[in-house]
């Protein structure tokens, strides 16, 4: 056992650190077999993700005892990055950055508003940040997918809109099952994290709280509460993306942006 | 967009009631004029008249319930073949009595096929819908970008006499680009010869043929 090589708690945990990063890499050294080329993109991902998580761990420290609107700095400097990531996904989306900033803004930023309002999350830094970061980052997921579904969607499908608008339909008609296919796929995800909830997943959230001594009943509840928000802020940043890229993807003579085609 | 011009240079009316092939080589920006004429893209500058109404003063929508397109790939919306004929009328909240459709399909040779789901339809048949569905807006002027290039040797002639019998029956004033000459000759009064994006020859379709069979 590693606890009896590595004594020392902070030790213990990057020889844990290490281990798992091995079996991530053993995993993408596997796919190489079947000529998916991942090694250096998860190696990297790997190094970073530790890197990230140690500093904001720190920052998290320091911001205890800080001011409120450290937190308001944090969660910021949180959705610019998320959008960054999200937009990197879908590349191909004209203004996909854009698109991704206001929607996650907009989508986590209002659920978050209204999970303090209601009492469920306390306006402290130690709440705020992690409550927040568990919003954007599933919106980050979410936001990433609609619009990269949406554009492949469209491309595949340029001649369907483009009749439809022919036949004088509106751009809003003429998207429409792609805005909803996108809007739908987008949300799988977290969709059955809802259904599962429970059955195969126990998030960590509520394993702390029991461990800490929380009534399991009050942490089940309290956990229920952070994963709806969760799925609320993923499918409002969701409504907002389609309906902006549905608007970047149509000229103001209502033509077709969106086309992968020869006709530039 | 920036760049190479893919149409240039080209202005010609098109009477009412008439019928007119643009033909060329493939390249020729045949289907881009098409296009432009249907507003699917933006001019760079010139534009297009519609009974003597510049078309960029006209709304989108309503320019294009007036000018339908015929585009070469069928593209039928999921759903029935009925479905399919009402899409245009529905978008603006009209709906089309079974009677009408029933009416339309049977002048495109598919009475009976109202109910059929369309995506079990044969290439002629899916472009006979396509035409169904063009004709269900009524409009003035009707659009084709050859209607008939990605169908069997079979159903290309009957698509092809249905398109020259709507024209003909309506006095449809219908713009059909193709890059069959005979077919032009078969279905059009007159025709105008792209090349490279721009007009080389315009007028009476067997007197462009000819001329064309003419040159080296």
């Amino acid at each position: 056992m590693l606890r009896h090589v590595f004594p020392d708690p902070l030790a213990l945990g990057l020889a844990q650190a290490a281990l798992v990063s091995l079996a991530a890499l053993a995993v993408a050294l596997l796919a190489r077999r079947r000529r998916i080329h991942v090694v250096q993109s998860v190696a990297v991902a790997l190094a970073r993700g530790l890197v990230q998580i140690c500093a904001i761990g720190s920052v998290l420290l320091a911001m205890l005892h800080g001011p409120r609107w450290l937190a308001g700095i944090a969660l910021v400097g949180m959705v610019g990055a998320a959008a960054i990531t999200a937009a990197r996904r879908a590349r191909a989306v004209p203004g996909a950055l854009r698109i991704a900033a206001l929607a996650i803004l907009s989508g986590a930023g209002s659920v978050l508003v209204l999970t303090v309002l209601a009492g469920a999350v306390d306006p402290t830094v130690t709440s705020l940040v992690p409550v927040g970061s568990m919003l954007i980052a599933s919106a980050m997921n979410a936001v990433g997918l609609a619009l990269e579904r949406f554009r492949s969607d469209v491309v595949a499908h340029a001649s369907h809109v483009e009749s439809a608008l022919a036949l004088g339909a509106s751009p809003e008609a003429a998207a429409e099952p792609y805005v909803r296919a996108a809007f739908q796929a987008s949300l799988l995800p977290a969709i059955d994290n809802l259904r599962s909830l429970g059955i195969v997943w126990i998030p960590g959230l509520m394993t702390g709280m029991v461990l800490t001594g929380t009534p399991p009943v009050q942490a089940a509840v309290y956990q229920f509460v952070v994963i709806a928000m969760i799925f609320s802020s993923s499918a409002l940043t969701c409504l907002v993306a389609t309906s902006l890229v549905r608007a970047g993807a149509f000229s103001p003579a209502e033509q077709l942006l969106l086309r992968g085609d020869a006709h530039p | 967009m920036a760049g190479r011009r893919i149409v240039d240079d080209v202005s010609f009316p098109v009477e009412e009631g008439e019928v007119l092939a643009l033909v060329g080589p493939s390249g020729a920006g045949k289907s881009s004029l098409l296009r432009l004429l249907d507003r699917l893209d933006e001019p760079t500058s010139g534009t297009v008249f519609l009974s003597g109404v510049d078309y960029r003063t006209i709304p989108p929508r309503d320019l294009r319930r007036s000018v339908g397109m015929v585009m070469q790939a069928a593209a039928l919306f999921p759903g029935t073949v009925a479905d399919n004929v009402r899409f245009g009328p529905h978008q603006h909240g009209r709906d089309l009595p079974d009677a009408q459709v029933y009416e339309l399909l049977k002048q495109v040779g598919l009475a009976g096929f109202a109910s059929r789901p369309a995506d079990r339809l044969s290439g002629g048949e899916a472009q006979r819908v396509n035409v169904a569905r063009a004709l269900a807006n009524e409009p003035q002027v009707l659009l084709l970008d050859e209607p008939t290039s990605a169908l069997d040797e079979g159903s290309k002639l009957g698509v092809e006499e249905l398109i020259a019998a709507i024209a003909r029956d309506r006095s449809l004033t219908c713009v059909i680009v193709t890059h069959d000459m005979a077919q032009a000759a078969r279905i059009a009064t007159r025709a105008l010869v792209m090349e490279a994006g721009r007009m080389r020859r315009i007028g009476p379709v067997r007197e462009v043929l000819h001329a064309e069979a003419r040159l080296p």
